[in-house]
């Protein structure tokens, strides 16, 4: 079962015309604060109410900090989500936004995925710097996770390199602004293997 | 070991048809497929289907019954073609098979033809030991395969069991949205 099966009601109790044209929205719906059990299943269960399938998501811990961000389609409004996750921030130790936004499924990049990996000793600037690299041959960045554990700072980076560019030369300056920082950096080919 | 690397679709004594792939979700791809009998026609015609599918199929190194809508534990697989191949053992089609022994395991990212848009970081064992039968004769054989035909062989023998790369993938974030190559 895909999770958008598993979100969507098996009969939507949510806002509905019997007359009108009922448009879907898009709506992004970010879920931040202090983390303790339930909060997902409080905010999704809530959703549900509304007949809000959810789409793309993604949820993880930073530094013990529960973060959540959602894309959800159906014909509530923004404010009637608003008003759904309310409950969720009563105690003031998490935060609700939610904004509509336009469907943009365009992956047709023609570009190529590559992992950036960098780590060594934590200090100001190892993202900015490494990133700009990555920009300034419009590389774009997919994914991205960051680490502190004690010392050590981690940076790994999915990226897709525009048609043309040479990995070669944005793998030189990304290693000779390492050197600068201190840091390793690796730049690998993420191809898939199909099976 | 040779009656393996000696097998071509030859032996199955039919042309197949190529047939649709199955995407997911589809619950053919999510149950486990059936025990076969290899010697029975329909088994040895399904043989033929899946190599001239596998065949026609760019980049395909391998295909199991129920990515063409059949839920039987029945697979195809030829790594002969593909770069990364090291050791292998040619085209040949495996029926009840199963993994005997496996050691090292490795993380590499799969695709997947039935899973078009997403890749995923999937850990296997890199040394296996798979037990099967062949269609036609239905002759027992061993095959001993390591690196990409070790990991083609246990994604097909997971697609006879109703398991995708999806169910093996690595963590929450281990899965990725594909890039289309234009």
């Amino acid at each position: 079962m895909t999770l958008a099966e598993w979100w969507r009601p098996s009969a939507p109790s949510g806002p509905h015309c019997d007359n009108a044209v009922v448009t879907e929205q898009l709506h992004a719906i970010t879920v931040l604060g202090h983390d303790r059990p339930g909060i997902i299943a409080e905010t999704t269960s809530r959703l549900a109410v509304l007949g809000l399938n959810l789409e793309d998501s993604t949820m993880t811990l930073l530094r013990g900090h529960f973060a959540m961000m959602l894309l959800g389609s159906g014909v509530a409004s923004g404010a009637a989500i608003e008003d759904a996750l309310a409950p969720l921030t009563s105690d003031g130790t998490l935060s609700v936004t939610v904004r509509a936004v336009t469907a943009d499924d365009s992956r047709a990049s023609g570009g190529t995925p590559w992992i950036l990996s960098v780590h060594g000793g934590d200090r100001p600037g190892i993202v900015s710097s490494i990133v700009g690299e990555v920009a300034r041959i419009d590389g774009n960045i997919t994914d991205l996770t960051t680490r502190l554990s004690g010392e050590l700072y981690v940076v790994i980076a999915e990226i897709v390199l525009p048609a043309g560019v040479d990995p070669a030369t944005l793998d030189a300056a990304i290693q000779r602004v390492a050197r600068e920082l201190g840091v390793g950096a690796s730049l690998r080919a993420a191809e898939a293997d199909d099976l | 070991m040779s009656r393996l690397r000696d097998w071509t679709e030859l032996e199955l004594g039919q042309q197949g048809r190529v047939l649709e792939v199955v995407r997911a979700p589809a619950d053919v791809l999510s149950g486990p497929g059936a025990e076969v009998d290899p010697t029975a026609p329909d088994v040895v015609r399904l043989a033929a289907d899946l190599v001239a599918t596998m065949r026609v199929s760019p980049g395909c190194v391998g295909l199991a019954a129920p990515q063409v809508g059949v839920s039987a534990q029945v697979f195809c697989v030829d790594v002969s073609a593909h770069p990364k191949t090291r050791e292998h053992h040619g085209t040949f089609v495996l029926c009840n098979a199963q993994v005997i022994e496996s050691s090292r395991n490795e993380k590499a990212r799969e695709g997947c033809m039935s899973v078009p848009d997403l890749t995923g970081d999937v850990k296997r064992a890199s040394r296996i030991l798979v037990r099967g039968r062949l269609p036609g004769s239905g002759d027992e054989v061993e095959v001993r395969a390591e690196a990409f035909e070790a990991r083609a062989l246990q994604h097909e023998i997971d697609h006879c069991a109703g398991l995708l790369f999806l169910d093996r993938v690595a963590g929450a974030h281990a899965v990725y949205a594909r890039q289309t190559y234009l």
